[in-house]
């Protein structure tokens, strides 16, 4: 701390040179949130999910369709508590371009489920009350600026009714929060005893979501679901919720190696700007240096010197850099919200954030560093 | 004629001189290099990916879907509808009838070879015409499947990307066993993502009666589209969309072109900013140790025009280094690397190569020159307007 003004004064000498290499850290930062974000963005639905929860799809594939008669057989299984299901609807609203996940689900057993669904208690009346109510997620909502009360109307795609116009005019009865920042909070739900009134009913359901009493046992819970069901028309593939939204990122491509891959060679270009800059301003003060260690200062007190300026300047460029990100992320949210459900710096990203600024400054400070440790007083002054 | 002879003089010097700037010099080709390289690399994504999607599309293939569904998986039509579809006028006529095919696009739970977990790889049911709609489609290994049977062809992208998918293998999908008894190429089209049998021995397999979901059918010209088109929405019989092939499969693959763009733009403006900082201290520091000589030629007589030139052509040749080094690591690194993506519209699995195109290569070494221009013009300017006196006088 004695040395504070010393180091600032040290910095300021070449102010250009500082600001640009400061900046340049800043931008380094800034990306590495953004990266970061998106990243989380894409396997935020891994982390969520449910050790404890299990998902049974159809085995051939997830579009085929699974008998509602499968509810009360898994149900019986041992080991299970309580058993839901979920239906893509895929319709479109307004235009194909507004895309959004719509779920035909039970309103009571989905909510006991998915207790990270927050929906007020009059709200979840009012749903259960209603047979075209639907509600939707906060972020959804703030999408297309719905209120509780507003008519919906989404043009059926796979789930044509049985007769009238090809469009469902739902009730927004609610909107729900999640309990968490990880939650998705751009679906839209609906009930799905109104789907099948619509459709005729047809007795079908996209996909089963299994509570498991003892997440341990999952495996064989899972096997002893699909047990039930082989050899017949409809075969079943359960998986924990996890391992399913794994698979699922997986489809999309490894984005997590390709972020990461950006993320190396942006740091790996900053390290060797504010390392140029570092052994520049160094090199420059070499006589300097040498009067300090005439004065009494020691060769690690130099060595100490030369590390906390380089440590400073890209800390306090990490700390900016990371600050302005979290500020500008909530503007970029809406526009990426029909990709990125999720999008937002995760704390543990921050933190990483701050640590690699340190050792970016310990890099790019080390070999000055060393250099003017090593120096020896007659041969700086000398030097001139 | 003096100027310029002046400015070649001073940018030799400056280019000769680099040797000894050469530790900040690599810098600066660092920061452009790293740049254009992740630039060009992230764009070789979109690049790779329309371009399977554009090759696969003719304009002399029309898709008719439903009216309102803007992929084959939400659309659906009734046999007699199909009928209907293919004898349109405007379809081309072979020997057996229309050249035209009603199909059935379903997706199949396969693993991935890369990682191991399920994927949904397309799985299409064709009709007789199918290989006159799109005669890109080669056999090379094996046969096609024979009419009735339970076989299928497999792509040689999806056969490369999902596992179990070989030629001979067999494969069980709900009560039925199919046989992969061919493999098939379609010059590095959509299709080659895709498994294919006959459409009415998948029609039973998946319960659906005897509907399909798309027709694809071959124009007598590219011009027969709008005669094909008119007829059948004026069709009382039919809901119809009528697209180009190729129209619906750039549609198609909007979704991915827009985000890989987006975010390989937002990723390199930002990169760009940080490198041109880097690339200012390289120039900035390389005009400081030069002080004393370009005031020397000044006091000789050079003009600062000149100065400027050899600064900025300093910075540009770093640049134009940087660009070319970024941009043949992006090439040896991603081009041609196999890869398989979600199509988010058709929710199924697309297999590609990154591409790095000769148009992203320029437009990599063009953004490094861009970097260079405004990392030099700063420097350049304070190089010129050094005072004379002041700067001899110094050391």
């Amino acid at each position: 701390m004695r040395y504070l003004h010393l180091l600032w004064r040290n910095l300021l000498r070449r102010k250009v040179r500082t600001l640009f290499t400061f900046l340049s850290i800043v931008v380094a930062f800034f990306l590495f949130g953004l990266l970061m974000a998106i990243r989380h963005g894409f396997d935020y639905g891994v982390q969520i999910a449910g050790e404890s929860r299990l998902l049974t799809i159809h085995r051939v594939s997830i579009i085929q369709l699974l008998p509602i008669r499968y509810q009360s057989q898994i149900g019986t299984t041992p080991g299970v508590g309580t058993v839901t299901h979920s239906t893509w609807f895929g319709g479109v609203y307004q235009d194909p371009r507004n895309f959004f996940a719509q779920l035909a689900v039970e309103p009571e057993r989905y909510l006991a489920i998915y207790p990270e669904f927050v929906l007020s208690p009059e709200e979840k009346e009012r749903w259960l009350a209603t047979r075209p109510g639907a509600v939707a997620g906060r972020k959804l909502a703030e999408r297309f600026d719905w209120q509780v009360g507003d008519r919906i109307p989404i043009q059926a795609t796979f789930w044509r009714p049985a007769e009238g116009p090809a469009t469902y005019e739902f009730e927004l009865v609610g909107i729900y929060e999640g309990a968490t920042a990880d939650v998705d909070e751009t679906s839209f739900l609906f009930r799905h005893d109104y789907l099948m009134e619509r459709v005729g009913d047809i007795g079908q359901v996209g996909w089963y979501i299994v509570e498991i009493e003892d997440p341990g046992r999952a495996d064989e819970v899972a096997r002893a679901i699909d047990a039930q069901f082989a050899n017949s028309a409809a075969e079943t593939k359960t998986t924990t919720e996890r391992a399913f939204m794994r698979s699922f990122a997986e489809q999309v491509g490894d984005t997590g190696a390709i972020l990461m891959a950006i993320v190396g060679v942006v740091f790996f270009v900053i390290l060797l700007i504010a390392g140029n800059t570092m052994a520049q301003s160094v090199r420059e003060r070499t006589s300097e240096l040498g009067v300090l260690k005439t004065v009494g200062f020691t060769d690690g007190a130099v060595l100490g010197l030369v590390l906390a300026e380089a440590v400073l300047l890209a800390g306090a460029g990490g700390i900016v850099g990371l600050a302005l990100v979290l500020l500008v992320i909530p503007g970029l949210e809406p526009m990426l919200q029909a990709f990125l459900p999720v999008f937002y710096v995760p704390p543990a990203a921050v933190a990483v954030g701050l640590g690699l600024a340190i050792l970016l400054g310990l890099a790019s400070g080390g070999v000055p560093a060393w250099f003017a440790r090593r120096l020896e007083i007659t041969e700086a002054l000398r030097r001139r | 004629m003096l100027w310029l002879r002046q400015a070649i003089a001073v940018t030799m010097v400056n280019l000769k001189s680099l040797g000894q700037r050469a530790g900040s010099s690599a810098v600066a080709v660092a920061g452009f290099a790293g740049v254009v390289a992740v630039f060009v690399a992230v764009l070789s994504i979109a690049a790779g990916f329309e371009r399977v999607m554009a090759s696969g599309g003719s304009e002399e293939v029309a898709i008719v879907l439903r009216a309102g569904s803007d992929t084959e998986m939400s659309s659906g039509f009734e046999l007699e509808q199909t009928r209907i579809i293919e004898e349109a006028p405007g379809v081309l006529r072979g020997p057996a009838g229309p050249v035209a095919s009603s199909e059935l696009f379903v997706i199949v739970d396969v693993p991935k070879r890369s990682t191991g977990t399920g994927a949904n790889v397309p799985l299409r049911g064709v009709g007789p015409e199918a290989f006159e709609v799109r005669p890109e489609v080669e056999i090379v290994e094996g046969r096609r499947f024979r009419e009735g049977f339970q076989e299928v062809i497999v792509g040689r992208a999806a056969a490369g990307q999902f596992a179990g998918l070989e030629f001979g293998s067999r494969l069980r999908w709900g009560e039925a066993t199919w046989e992969v008894v061919g493999i098939f190429t379609a010059a590095g089209s959509l299709w080659e993502s895709e498994i294919w049998t006959d459409a009415l021995v998948l029609q039973p397999a998946y319960r659906r009666g005897s509907t399909f979901q798309s027709v694809y059918a071959r124009l007598e010209t590219a011009d027969a589209f709008g005669r094909f088109r008119d007829a059948l929405t004026a069709d009382p019989r039919l809901e119809v969309d009528v697209e180009r092939e190729s129209d619906y499969l750039l549609a198609q693959s909007q979704v991915l072109r827009t985000l890989v763009g987006v975010l390989g733009n937002l990723i390199a403006v930002l990169m760009a900013i940080g490198a041109t900082f880097g690339a200012l201290n390289t120039m900035y520091s390389a005009v400081a140790t030069r002080e004393k000589e370009i005031a020397t030629l000044r006091a000789l007589g050079f003009r600062g025009g000149p100065v400027v030139v050899s600064v900025l052509a300093e910075s540009l040749v770093l640049a134009l280094l940087g660009g070319l080094i970024g941009g043949g690591l992006a090439y040896l690194l991603a081009n041609g690397y196999q890869t398989a993506t979600m199509n988010w519209q058709s929710f199924s699995q697309v297999a590609f190569s990154l591409s790095v195109t000769p148009g992203l290569l320029i437009g990599g070494v063009t953004y490094a020159l861009v970097m260079g221009l405004l990392g030099g013009i700063f420097p350049a300017l304070r190089a010129a307007r050094l005072p004379v006196a002041i700067a001899l006088r110094r050391a």
